[in-house]
């Protein structure tokens, strides 16, 4: 394993909601993997202790020895406990414990982590818990920047809005009184059929509630289903629209622009209810 | 409850931070100033719960006295209160000799220039604080809740309120230039100003000064209440909803008047 001390310091990225079922993992996992593409060495990190998810998003549930709670005990190093994707050799996974609760989680262990991490990594994407308690608050409070991921309807919005409360004040950045942390909005499971016809609040006016950067909207999809079932991130599913739209993404969040896509009804021609059904 | 303030900022490389924080500390509301009266019914309360006050800071309340109940000896009060294991820390609601006699006790003085004196209040009207546009003062683009003054309490928010915040600017107005979001709460001994839509619930005269007012330009509440007179959402009218408007106490009723 390439981990070489004295590069730059990681920019430490956390994913977080406040609501559950959102989207949290997909997202680190599509993140994480599009980041490493672009040749940035990445981790990604599962904070969800006790509920372990992102090995399974990640297809590397069959070679987790060690753990992130492991590696806070010193109970193994954190060579050891890095999991090297096999798809792309800049990306590695820190799973969380299955056997721990949150608890097992100190502010001064992940701090702990997170430096090492930071020595030999670009970016450390922080795969939060759902929920404000604590797993949600260790996850959050040494991010650099924040990307939150919320459903296009009213109580996802709202628990994202408390999360963004949080952010803005119990975060190391804040505590310091350093520079806050940059927060960004990513939609996800949009439909923009259900917002045709009402059913979901529509990008506008989520974003007028949240007044946030949109990163990006990541529509509804099967592939998103399809991708987890099979533990490939859907960012590596180019020709699903889900796949693309967290393709921009990423591109966006490295500060490229891009115009948003997926957001009207899409408009079948004769043609292609011909061959797509 | 004692809120104090400081303002905090961070220097360079040092051996010690400056942070503010906010702590809730038991008031003694003194009602006369016969210290023996006080002695012996402090002692039988400290009596119920020794535990309670042992280490205990304290704040002494002089907003209830009266001009005929005479001077507080403070060397006395302070000896009284140091016995039973309470930290005398500071005052509030004196008059200027009462905050002499209370800070050669080295007691600090907090500011609270909402808590009115009964007689006092009731000769002359409350002095506001001045309620002008933000920009009119000198404020630096940190996105922090920050203060000038001690006294003339004035306190600016540019980042949105997010649900599940409380702010409280203690002693004078609020505003907030950004959003409040719903569920979020915006408290105030003063005024409120809001330059942005406020969904979340906002009260005015949180000490019950009946002249304070809301002013916002886009009305989306969920609470509003001046000196404790609130209406809730579901009593607002739909035509003074998503508009500017002002919202004061006239004769103890609530009024939401249109700008």
């Amino acid at each position: 394993m390439r981990l070489k001390e004295g590069d730059t310091l990681a920019r430490i990225i956390v994913i977080t909601s406040g609501k559950g079922g959102v989207g949290k993992t997909t997202t680190s996992a599509a993140l994480a993997m599009g980041l490493a593409q672009k040749g940035n060495r990445t981790a990604v990190v599962d904070f969800d202790v006790g509920l372990r998810n992102l090995d399974l998003i990640m297809g590397c549930e069959r070679r987790v020895v060690y753990d992130f709670v492991n590696v806070i005990n010193d109970e193994a190093g954190l060579n050891q406990a890095l999991i090297r994707d096999k798809r792309c050799d800049n990306l590695f996974v820190l799973p969380a414990s299955q056997t721990r609760d949150k608890e097992a989680l100190t502010k001064e262990g992940v701090g702990k982590v997170l430096d090492e991490l930071s020595q030999s990594f670009d970016y450390i994407v922080c795969d939060s818990p759902a929920g404000i308690e604590h797993g949600a608050t260790m996850a959050m409070y040494y991010a650099d920047d924040a990307v939150v991921v919320t459903n296009p309807e009213v109580s996802s919005v709202r628990d994202s809005d408390r999360m963004l409360g949080i952010l803005a004040s119990k975060s190391r950045r804040a505590e310091t009184n350093a520079e806050p942390i940059r927060e960004y909005l990513l939609l996800t499971r949009y439909s923009p059929e259900r917002v045709a016809s009402g059913e979901m609040l529509g990008v506008e006016d989520v974003q007028e509630i949240l007044s946030l950067d949109l990163l990006g909207v990541v529509p509804e999809s099967k592939a998103v289903l399809n991708a987890s079932n099979a533990g490939v991130p859907v960012i590596l599913d180019k020709e699903s629209d889900a796949g693309q739209a967290y393709g921009d993404m990423v591109s966006r969040y490295l500060g490229e622009q891009l115009p948003h896509r997926f957001l009207e009804v899409e408009k079948r021609g004769f043609f292609s209810r011909l061959f797509r059904g | 409850m004692a809120v104090t303030t400081e303002s905090a900022r961070d220097t360079s490389s040092a051996a010690f931070e400056l942070k503010a924080a906010s702590f809730t500390l038991p008031i003694i509301r003194l009602l006369g100033s016969d210290m023996d009266a006080v002695a012996e019914q402090l002692g039988a309360k400290v009596d119920q719960a020794p535990d309670f006050f042992r280490n205990t800071p304290v704040v002494l309340d002089l907003s209830g006295l009266s001009a005929e109940s005479g001077d507080v000896q403070f060397p006395l009060l302070v000896g009284l209160l140091r016995g039973y294991g309470m930290i005398p820390v500071g005052v509030r609601g004196g008059d200027s000799d009462q905050n002499k006699a209370a800070e050669a006790m080295e007691l600090a003085i907090l500011g609270d220039a909402f808590v009115r004196r009964p007689k006092a209040a009731a000769a002359r009207p409350v002095p506001k604080p001045e309620s002008g546009p933000s920009g009119s003062r000198s404020e630096t683009a940190s996105s922090r809740v920050s203060k000038t003054g001690a006294r003339a309490a004035f306190t600016l928010v540019a980042r949105p309120v997010r649900s599940g915040q409380r702010l409280y600017a203690a002693g004078g107005d609020l505003s907030v230039v950004a959003p409040v979001s719903s569920g979020a709460e915006l408290m105030a001994d003063g005024n409120i100003h809001v330059y942005g839509p406020l969904r979340g619930r906002a009260m005015a005269g949180l000490k019950g000064d009946a002249e304070a007012r809301i002013f916002c330009q886009d009305l989306q509440a969920e609470l509003v209440s001046v000196a404790g007179h609130y209406r809730v959402s579901e009593n607002i009218p739909t035509a003074l909803k998503g508009v500017p408007v002002q919202i004061f106490l006239d004769k103890e009723v609530l009024r939401i008047e249109r700008l």
